[in-house]
This record gives C-alpha cells, sequence and structure tokens, in this order.
C-alpha cells in the first residue's frame, strides 16, 4: 500500500511517501496508523498525537474508522492551513 | 466550474473581466482575496511556502465549488489557490462568485473561503527571525466552517 506524507509529518518521517506490505489484521485507519509507529522512532514521534494526524483515503477525508482496501491511496497530514 | 491551484499569481481585475464577459444575467458578484500578512502570532513573516496534495487538492476544491452551487443560484464560480513560495503582500487565494441578486453572492463567497480552510489540502510553512515554523489550523477556522454545517 502506497503512503503519503505532508507538511510537518513528511519532514518528522523523512520521506514523501513510502509502499509498506501491511499485516492481514491492519483492515482500517486507525490500525494502521498504529502499526506506522511501529515501524520507525522517528514514525513514532511523528505520529504520536492521533488528534492532528489527519486521514484521506483515495483523495478524501476519512475517519479513523474507515476501512482499508487493497490499492487504496493512503495520505497522512496535519490539519490544514490553506486559504 | 472553475478551480485553478497554481503557483503563479493572478490578476483580480482580468478574472473579474472574465467572469462576468457576455453574463448579463448577473446582479451581482463577490470577489473575496486572501494576501500573506508580514506579521503571524507576534512574529515577523518574511516568506510563506505553500505544500499541498496535487490531485486531492483540485477534487476537494470542487467538491467545495459543487455544494455552494447546490445550496446558492450561482451564474460563476471561481477558486484561484496558489502554492509555493511567497512574500508578504502576495496573494495567495480568490474566490469569486456571481449571482443574480447579492445575498447568493455574499453568503457563497463566505461560504467558499469557510470551508476551504478546513477542507482543502493545503499547509503553510512561515519563515520567522526564529526559523521556519508550520502554522498550526485555528480553532477560529473550524467554528467559522462549522455555522455552514446544515
Amino acid at each position: 500500500m502506497r503512503i503519503l506524507y505532508f507538511a510537518w509529518l513528511r519532514t518528522k518521517i523523512g520521506v514523501p511517501a513510502e509502499t509498506v506490505e501491511l499485516p492481514a489484521e491492519v483492515t482500517t485507519v486507525g490500525a494502521l496508523v498504529e502499526w506506522l509507529k511501529t515501524r520507525s522512532e522517528r514514525h513514532a514521534d511523528a505520529l504520536a498525537n492521533s488528534k492532528v494526524v489527519k486521514v484521506a483515503v483515495n483523495q478524501e477525508h476519512v475517519p479513523y474508522d474507515h476501512p482499508l482496501s487493497p490499492g487504496d491511496e493512503v495520505a497522512l497530514f496535519p490539519p490544514v492551513t490553506g486559504g | 466550474m472553475t478551480v485553478r491551484v497554481q503557483a503563479e499569481d493572478f490578476d483580480v481585475g482580468a478574472e473579474y473581466a472574465a467572469l462576468t464577459a457576455g453574463r448579463t444575467s448577473v446582479g451581482g458578484v463577490t470577489l473575496f482575496a486572501g494576501l500573506v500578512r508580514d506579521i503571524a502570532g507576534g512574529e515577523a513573516v518574511s516568506a510563506m511556502t505553500l505544500e499541498h496534495y496535487p490531485g486531492m487538492t483540485e477534487r476537494q476544491l470542487e467538491a467545495i465549488e459543487a455544494e455552494a452551487r447546490r445550496r446558492w443560484p450561482l451564474d460563476e464560480v471561481l477558486i484561484v489557490h496558489r502554492y509555493g513560495r511567497l512574500e508578504p503582500g502576495d496573494q495567495i487565494v480568490l474566490v469569486a462568485t456571481a449571482s443574480a441578486h447579492r445575498d447568493a453572492a455574499f453568503d457563497s463567497c463566505r461560504f467558499l473561503i469557510d470551508w476551504l480552510k478546513t477542507r482543502a489540502p493545503f499547509w503553510k510553512l512561515e519563515a520567522t527571525p526564529g526559523g521556519e515554523r508550520w502554522v498550526e489550523a485555528k480553532d477560529s477556522d473550524d467554528a467559522a466552517a462549522a455555522r455552514w454545517v446544515e
């Protein structure tokens, strides 16, 4: 699965995107965020406060209980600050 | 349907002229232009860099425009949002709405900028004397958007 990172999540984790092989038990956005924390100290630090980690699946904002499907484009980012 | 995400500056006069050309049913136009301020949170800002999520940005702006058109009778809608490095005084965003009557033009323009601020995937990085810092989302922006929840 392709995971994209933006803004300070990108700079804290150190890459703009990565491709990961998800364990079978990771079936929701919330489980994905928890699993990503185990990948490295940088991931754990960047994702520590889930209140400021927003998620889009296939370019739509989704809540943490949103289910994941193979081939989804998942993006993690802080609350948006445009306009 | 007009949504543009671009690095280049825009000309409000030219955009206004294009929006109204040949549109004799339009009775009023509201335009909102957002600019880069030179101070934020009490600190001087020398530059601002806007990052966005290509693809999702356009998709979300088009969804926001469609929602405005569902709520108000609009002849034209224009959203132009810049990305990249900007300096104080530079234009960031333009929202324009055209309708037969002023209420629809005013209200929909306010709705569009309020919703855009909480839904379009842009992030601002400010350069200050103390270094670079990512702008934090404001509760007041969430409150402004919440007013429009049906």
